[in-house]
């Protein structure tokens, strides 16, 4: 029991510490960035139950003693606390569709210019990871179509090696019939849905 | 399966069997610059271009330091000069898009763009610093930690 007090009273002083220091050392900021292609953005930022909603490109919060205070943020401010991290930011992944012949294991005429677009982004790249997508139509049930889905992208993962790409450094996925280039209904065939995306980064 | 505590359990399971196929590469090194290292279970491992990292892997950057991180749902991270990043929990279903991340900046500057799991379930990833914890919508933003 007394034990159980003095661990309340050591939590209680800890808490006061806390609040003073951060209180003290304006400690933290989080700044909502503007997004390239102007897609809705937010963040909530928590301290203890006070919460704030960031989702106004700059909109920022602080840490306070009394909870998360907000307030505009800039470019130029952004850039003078943030500019060695965003500098390190690595590029954002590419991505890249391969359609096949129907019923073969044949990029179509279009596909093949685009394997060269590929080639070229993974020799664009430092330590290039390559990521093999399989996607399918809504024809079947997911169990089906993830190993349909998966068939196809060890497909071109196996091509992608011909062509000289290291193993370790493409992997093979499926979405099954989850991600459609063109949504459908449950159970319609389209065939701009049977596709590989290759995603590199 | 319409019953939704099974589904859950379903999921939880589809979760953990992810996190183990991927226990050992949950992102890659793609940037670093000065000094660099990686904590992994108490060893210091250098921190260079095209390292895989691990779940609770601690990156830590000196006074003239930087990395950058892309993770495996595409999710990049990057921090500044004098930053402890740490990558408490991560586990990822690339067939869903279903995941967890959550991520702590103990100290310094860490830029984000959020990636799959954040955008599957926009509670899924959260940033912990020292004093807030911040839940990812999406998708791109700045956090400092001081000490």
């Amino acid at each position: 029991m007394t034990e159980a007090i003095g661990r309340g009273v050591r939590w209680f002083s800890v808490s006061i510490a806390c609040a003073l220091l951060t209180a003290c050392a304006s400690s933290g900021t989080v700044v909502l960035l503007p997004e390239n292609d102007g897609r809705a953005t937010a963040v909530t930022v928590r301290q203890g139950d006070k919460e704030v909603v960031l989702d106004q490109p700059y909109a920022a919060a602080k840490a306070t003693a009394l909870g998360p205070r907000s307030y505009s943020s800039s470019a130029r401010e952004v850039d003078a606390q943030f500019g060695a991290a965003l500098a390190a930011q690595p590029s954002r992944a590419s991505s890249f569709t391969l359609y096949f012949v129907e019923g073969k294991d044949e990029f179509t005429e279009e596909s093949k210019k685009v394997v060269d677009q590929i080639l070229s982004e993974i020799a664009r790249r430092p330590v290039p990871d390559v990521l093999v997508v399989g996607h399918t139509d809504a024809v079947g049930n997911d169990q089906y179509n993830d190993a349909l889905g998966q068939q196809r992208a060890e497909t071109v993962r196996a091509a992608l090696m011909r062509l000289g790409i290291p193993s370790t450094d493409i992997h093979a996925i499926s979405r099954g019939k989850r991600a459609p280039a063109v949504p459908t209904a449950d159970g319609v065939a389209e065939p701009r849905n049977r596709r590989v995306e290759i995603v590199v980064r | 399966m319409a019953n939704p505590c099974m589904r859950s359990v379903l999921v939880l399971a589809a979760l953990w069997s992810a996190t183990l196929a991927d226990a050992a590469d949950i992102g890659q090194i793609k940037i670093s610059k000065g000094q660099v290292a990686i904590e992994r279970e108490g060893t210091t491992l250098p921190a260079s271009v095209g390292v895989r990292l691990q779940t609770a892997d601690i990156v830590k950057t000196g006074s003239d330091g930087s990395v950058g991180i892309t993770m495996d749902d595409d999710s990049l991270l990057s921090a500044g000069p004098n930053s402890v990043l740490s990558l408490d929990r991560y586990a990822f279903d690339p067939t869903t898009n279903r995941g967890r991340f959550d991520a702590s900046l103990n100290r310094g500057t860490l830029a984000v763009i959020s990636g799959r799991i954040a955008k599957q379930a926009p509670d899924a990833m959260t940033v912990r610093t020292p004093t807030a914890i911040l839940g990812v919508r999406g998708t791109t933003f700045a956090v400092s930690a001081n000490d």
